[in-house]
């Protein structure tokens, strides 16, 4: 698999867009800024997919991650009320340290992997015209097993969450004040 | 679209899956019962949910001998997974029939056994899985079905808490392991457990497969609460309902050395060399520091939690040498751990109904208020620090003596914390029987839980006095491993 230069400088952009507002969600103080660094986060993710040709996953990447996921989190925040959203991410209290431990944790993965002679394994095959269709069949013959088990998976967090959110009553739990909200 | 396409099919036998699937059903009928039966009827869920296991346990039993690979080694039947399967369901049968009282005063009973079913059927997947992703999916159907488990008293903030701090570590402790996996598969360019055996045991070692032993290691670790990766268990433990404790101390630890040992035996005995003393070190660490910390403990629950580490330090010994006895010595500590653990929590989570307490001072006098539950809760005790005739001797002798040859300095350690583990455990003991209650008067035993510490006790007596039998059948499992 050749790679062309316009392919390297891009992943190199990707990278720094993606390290950077990863550690933007880290040091935003506002919550909700935070969520948007990590939908850019997710996005720029999508776009190193692109580059492995993985066209379906990087669409699934942008749907699910930077759509539904960062959607869900946004709920979350505001469904525990707050007057205003400054100072609400202030778990930075161990700077020093967790610069420490994440300086030490990523020179020795930069040390071993940089030592390591790497082979080209994988991917050595043209990549099928149509993915999707391959994924399907795969999901259904190869690797059927792992699909039904994150089948269950889905079920257990579905009844989790319902177990969770509904109180004593049976009746799902209603914040008070969503409730005054409903209303008005 | 290529005409070759479906010839990815591979030959796929759904039969070897009959256990998996029976248990899903299981899991699906008790949660739909619950919506159909009426509350007051719902205590029976438990009654079915036991007899469903009983019945596939049957069905596992009369599969002994069984020996498939379905996708090219990606799902393994044989009677390693098998044995495995037996010991999960032991373990569930038993904390289901144990703790039936506790559920119903817990309330949304469907909906805790088909959580308990689910997460047995994630070890279950775990027990037989070939592949990273099958074993990946089955870690995490365990854990996160353990997650809602911890956190199901949802009024009790200590239990809300250790739910969270569950979900948090255990979705950490999974980005390392799946670093670690991903970084083999780069190397080798497979899945397959099997597979990459044999690739790295061809390659030269590479400094990146060193990473990615050590990542995986550090996520397994925290799975089985071995030190330094143990900080979680403590408080997990003691803010869980109890039953969930039991059954989050021995399912889940024995699920992870099921596929601890399948990793490292059966996907890098290549590299044997470079992991054998990190397991070493990590074991007598685990045994040192399990045991020392349980000395101060004054909840039950705590003292447990810390003597659960120290077991798992224990059970870590048999993976050092990456031979047939060691496995064995694994597999059989597992079984019999299950019924030592077991009887102990049933015993902590019967008093905590009637008492309201897991602190050890309310312990005081309980030989007189309930002869039974004190005599149970000693034998198990016993049975954990390795007194013979107990099974924890027999346990230990067959894990120390698969080492004795290379790790003397380690079976020295092993030996030394048993004794002072025999200090926190006596201390129990003589709270219970020298002691005089607060409040005489006696406890009566409904009679499942007398059951089930009956029958926890009697498997502990022998399988200490004739551990043939289950070492034989040991044996076999053992060697079923490497013959794929």
């Amino acid at each position: 698999m050749e790679t062309s230069i316009y392919s390297v400088i891009a992943f190199y952009c990707l990278a720094i867009t993606i390290l950077g507002n990863a550690a933007l969600v880290v040091f935003a103080r506002n919550i909700v800024h935070s969520v948007l660094f990590l939908a850019v986060t997710f996005i720029a993710m999508a776009g190193l997919f692109l580059l492995l040709d993985a066209d379906f996953i990087a669409a699934i990447q942008v749907l699910v991650y930077a759509g539904a996921v960062c959607i869900m989190v946004v709920f979350g925040i505001m469904l525990i009320q707050r007057p205003d959203m400054k100072d609400t991410n202030l778990f930075n209290t161990q700077l020093i340290a967790g610069t420490g431990v994440v300086a030490l944790v990523f020179a020795m993965c930069a040390i071993l992997a940089g030592r390591t002679a790497w082979t080209d394994l994988v991917a050595m095959q043209a990549v099928p015209e149509n993915t999707i269709q391959v994924i399907g069949a795969l999901l259904m013959s190869k690797y059927v097993i792992p699909f039904e088990v994150v089948a269950v998976l889905l079920l257990v967090a579905l009844i989790g969450a319902i177990v969770i959110a509904r109180d004593e009553s049976g009746a799902i739990a209603v914040d008070e004040g969503v409730k005054a909200n409903a209303h008005d | 679209m290529p005409a070759d396409m479906f010839a990815l099919t591979l030959p796929f036998d759904p039969s070897a899956l009959t256990l998996e699937m029976l248990m899903a059903g299981l899991a699906m009928l008790v949660l739909i019962l619950g919506i159909i039966v009426p509350k007051g009827a719902r205590h029976g869920l438990g009654w079915v949910s036991l007899l469903g296991i009983l019945g596939i346990m049957a069905v596992a039993v009369s599969l002994w001998g069984e020996k498939r690979e379905l996708l090219n080694g990606m799902y393994l039947l044989d009677n390693y997974a098998l044995f495995w399967k037996i010991t999960f369901m032991t373990a569930a049968a038993l904390v289901i029939l144990g703790c039936m009282r506790f559920v119903d005063n817990m309330g949304n009973q469907a909906e805790y056994y088909s959580l308990t079913l689910f997460a047995t059927l994630g070890m279950m997947v775990m027990a037989s899985a070939g592949d990273f992703i099958t074993f990946y999916l089955g870690l995490e159907l365990m854990t996160l079905s353990f997650v809602i488990l911890v956190c199901f008293r949802k009024t009790d903030a200590k239990s809300v808490e250790a739910g969270i701090k569950y979900l948090l570590l255990a979705g950490m402790s999974s980005a390392v392991l799946l670093y670690g996996l991903t970084l083999i598969y780069g190397l080798t360019g497979s899945i397959t457990i099997l597979e990459i055996g044999r690739i790295i045991a061809m390659q030269p070692l590479s400094p990146a497969l060193v990473l990615a032993v050590v990542l995986v290691i550090a996520g397994l670790g925290f799975k089985v609460s071995a030190v330094p990766f143990h900080m979680w268990s403590p408080d997990v433990y003691e803010g869980a309902p109890t039953p969930v404790t039991a059954y989050l101390a021995v399912g889940s630890k024995a699920a992870s050395f099921a596929i601890i040992l399948r990793l490292f035996v059966s996907g890098l005995p290549g590299i044997w060399e470079n992991w054998a003393m990190v397991m070493a070190i990590l074991a007598a660490v685990t045994i040192i520091v399990g045991n020392l910390v349980a000395i101060p403990q004054t909840n039950i629950k705590r003292m447990l939690a810390y003597s659960s580490i120290a077991q798992a330090g224990y059970i870590l010994v048999g993976l050092v040498t990456a031979t047939e006895a060691g496995i064995k010595g694994v597999m059989f500590y597992c079984f019999l751990y299950v019924f030592a653990t077991m009887a102990a929590f049933v015993v902590a989570t019967y008093y905590y109904n009637v008492s309201g307490s897991d602190e050890l001072r309310d312990y005081a006098g309980l030989a007189q208020r309930s002869p039974l539950l004190a005599a149970v809760m000693l034998v198990a005790l016993l049975s954990m620090a390795g007194i013979p005739p107990l099974a924890g001797f027999a346990g230990k002798f067959y894990l120390f003596s698969s080492i004795v040859g290379d790790f003397l300095w380690l079976v020295f350690v092993g030996l030394i914390m048993s004794m002072v583990s025999v200090y926190y455990y006596l201390r129990v003991a003589l709270v219970m029987y020298r002691d005089d209650p607060v409040d005489a008067t006696p406890i009566s035993v409904s009679s499942p839980v007398a059951v089930t510490l009956v029958f926890a006790t009697i498997a502990t007596l022998v399988i200490g006095i004739c551990p043939g039998p289950l070492s034989e059948v040991v044996n076999g499992a053992a060697h079923t491993f490497f013959l794929h």
